[in-house]
């Protein structure tokens, strides 16, 4: 069984320190609820973890079945076993999922011609419209399909462990059901680790996790069952010290400007 | 414009042909002379690198060079570009811009080395839209010219095949002229490819496209330019649209050292419409010079334009526009957008856009933008695991893409799209 440990990570956005020293450990096929208030880190987290460019770790480890991610490039993570679905995934103008999984496929070694069908069978069971798969990778999709199409990916790549970024926001009640029933079945099936950011219980109703976390200000100060995202519900962040102020992502997404 | 002796009107009277090609010749010559010699500290040429000619380094290019080519003799490349417009197409392969031959003609068709009337009416050729001066290599190409090229299409004859023009350039140190004027009688429709490659030896490439559609006629004209790194190119594409008329037009320019084409689109007749496409990629030292003139003259014409581009290693790219609409242009709808990739440091884009707007009831916009791959685009993609470089090379092809998908010859789509997919392998990794 596979295994994601996190130790004493410390990570810095523009000199302000953000991850203080955050510890957890997921193992294969368990699901992980992380939860906390505005601010306490829990995108950064994401992003780090997955080798977001704009971060800079300045202490810590982050161990996939003993393997160092840090230091490694977004896409060797990837191939290492690690998922992040974003909480807003990015348009990419010109390019299919179709492209994006082929090549990613090819790159694991795997059967490239495999990828129209896995992709069609996957659409099938998350409910998307395979006719939006011939777009552009989320472009002019809803926020809806959006968030199907990252499990759709994560269904067809079959990673050793998903970190999976607010999955929840934007999604209707069939939507949720229906991304979060797959979730469970990939967990329970392919033995996949999840990682799921929240901040709502519901999520948690439709995907049952074996641990609830709660980070703040950049440490997971608790961790318990399932009982303990229901107490959140009850009675809020209070007790973690409420609602930080919000970092943002990094200032580092260069866009085409105007030239003068 | 001063010309070297090798460019005398003694020696373009000396070119061979009919007397009347000789006086057009002459005529050109003229107007060439009166010219003021192209500079970099003129606007129609700021970026440019015009100031690094020497014409006198160049020869003209003789008749000996010039003459018909078998298809079957192009190299692979240029040879899977004629493929691609299918094997019913008309093809026509001129060497160094002189005489050819001419396969599988088609009814309402006409492809003829010369033609006495010029496309300009009784000037010659199609004159600059108003405001604008004639290029002055649009008078070069006429003064040198050895064979024109028409391709006639009889009024209201809708071909069914693709005319495919090749202007296969050899001839080393050579200055040479090639010329395509395409003519539509009211209500027909055609699709014409014009390719112009060459070997890799140094040239001067000086070209005239002249596109002329008549009333309610249709033309999708793509040009390829597939020159060696060492030939300049400074071309020209010149268009009148008459009431009714629609021209899809496409330039695609991925060789060359110095490569420049400026197109001068004209919409002189009530309702015209004009798409105005290109893509470009340059590597290495490369520069690709595109100057769009969109040139409104009647009332409730359309022009839309979009032109792409990509820079690597030390590649730098020009795209300079004007919109211009005239009193009385009421109703028109002029767009104009134009985006670069900036892939490494030392590579460069210009954009330049501009607005001459001289009636009240119309509606314009123009957008530019100059920049590097996305880093969010790079990093979404390397979270699927797709590697770093393959995820560039995705996100610039696919930014390409929705250009090239509307290149007017049908068939040509999946070439165009391996033809910028080895350009992007052939810059240096960074």
């Amino acid at each position: 069984m596979s295994d994601l440990v996190v130790e004493g990570l410390h990570a810095s956005v523009a000199g302000r320190e953000i991850l203080r020293g955050v510890d957890l450990r997921v193992g294969g096929g368990e699901v992980h609820a992380l939860m906390g208030p505005n601010g306490s880190g829990k995108s950064t987290l994401s992003h780090v973890l997955a080798g977001r460019p704009g971060y800079e770790v300045t202490a810590g480890s982050v161990r996939l079945d003993g393997v160092e991610l840090l230091g490694l490039p977004a896409w060797e993570r990837a191939q290492a076993g690690l998922f992040l679905a974003l909480q807003y995934p990015i348009e990419v103008p010109g390019v299919s999922v179709y492209d994006a999984l082929g090549e990613s496929m090819e790159a694991a070694g795997r059967e490239r011609g495999r990828v129209r069908e896995l992709v069609g069978a996957e659409a099938r069971r998350i409910g998307l419209d395979e006719a939006l798969l011939t777009r552009a990778l989320n472009v002019d999709l809803s926020g809806g399909e959006r968030k199907r199409n990252e499990i759709l990916q994560l269904a067809v790549l079959q990673p050793k462990v998903a970190v999976l970024d607010e999955i929840d926001s934007g999604l209707d009640i069939d939507a949720l059901t229906a991304v979060a029933r797959r979730v469970a079945q990939l967990a329970a099936e392919s033995g996949t680790g999840v990682l799921a950011i929240t901040h709502y219980q519901r999520l948690l109703s439709e995907l049952a996790a074996d641990k609830v976390h709660v980070l703040s200000a950049g440490r997971v100060v608790q961790t318990g069952g399932p009982e303990l995202a229901l107490e959140l519900e009850r009675t809020g962040y209070a007790a973690y010290g409420g609602e930080q102020e919000e970092p943002g992502e990094p200032a580092v997404a260069r866009r085409p400007r105007p030239l003068v | 414009m001063k010309l070297p002796p090798a460019f005398s009107a003694d020696a373009a009277c000396a070119l061979p042909g009919p007397a009347w090609l000789r006086e057009r010749r002459l005529a050109s010559w003229e107007s060439l002379a009166a010219c003021e010699a192209p500079a970099e500290s003129e606007e129609i040429w700021r970026y440019s690198r015009i100031d690094d000619l020497d014409l006198a380094g160049y020869r003209l290019g003789e008749p000996g060079y010039a003459g018909p080519i078998d298809p079957a003799g192009l190299p692979d490349g240029v040879a899977e570009l004629v493929g691609a417009a299918g094997p019913e197409a008309t093809v026509v392969v001129s060497r160094n811009g002189g005489e050819a031959s001419v396969l599988h003609p088609q009814p309402g068709l006409s492809v003829s080395p010369a033609e006495v009337r010029p496309l300009g009416g009784p000037g010659e050729p199609i004159p600059a839209p108003s405001g604008q001066r004639l290029d002055a290599w649009v008078s070069f190409n006429g003064a040198f010219v050895l064979a024109p090229w028409r391709v006639t299409v009889a009024p209201g004859s809708a071909l069914a095949h693709p005319v495919v023009i090749v202007h296969w350039l050899d001839a080393v140190g050579a200055a040479l002229s090639p010329r395509l004027e395409v003519e539509l009688g009211d209500g027909a429709e055609a699709h014409v490819l014009e390719v112009v490659a060459g070997a890799d030896v140094a040239m001067l490439v000086v070209p005239l496209s002249e596109l002329a559609v008549g009333r309610g006629a249709r033309l999708g004209f793509g040009q390829v330019q597939l020159l060696g790194r060492a030939a300049w190119q400074l071309g020209n594409q010149m268009s009148r649209v008459a009431s009714g008329g629609a021209l899809r037009s496409m330039t695609v320019a991925l060789g060359g050292s110095y490569a420049r084409v400026r197109t001068d689109s004209v919409l002189e007749g009530e309702g015209g419409d004009t798409e105005l496409l290109a893509a470009y990629f340059g590597t290495g030292d490369q520069m690709h010079d595109l100057r769009t003139v969109q040139h409104h003259a009647a009332p409730r014409s359309r022009s839309d334009l979009l032109f792409k581009g990509a820079v690597a290693d030390e590649a730098q790219s020009v795209y300079s526009g004007l919109i211009r609409v005239e009193k009385g242009a009421r109703g028109t709808n002029a767009f104009q957008t134009n985006r670069n990739l900036v892939l490494s440091e030392g590579a460069r884009a210009y954009s330049v856009p501009n607005l001459e707007i001289e009636d009240n009831d119309v509606r314009c916009s123009h957008a530019s933008a100059v920049g590097p791959v996305d880093e969010s685009q790079l990093f979404y993609l390397e979270s699927r695991g797709v590697p770093a470089a393959v995820a560039e090379r995705l996100i610039v092809l696919g930014f390409m893409d929705d250009v090239l998908e509307r290149f007017p010859v049908a068939g040509v789509l999946p070439w165009l799209r391996r033809a910028f997919a080895d350009k992007f392998s052939t810059r240096r990794p960074h």
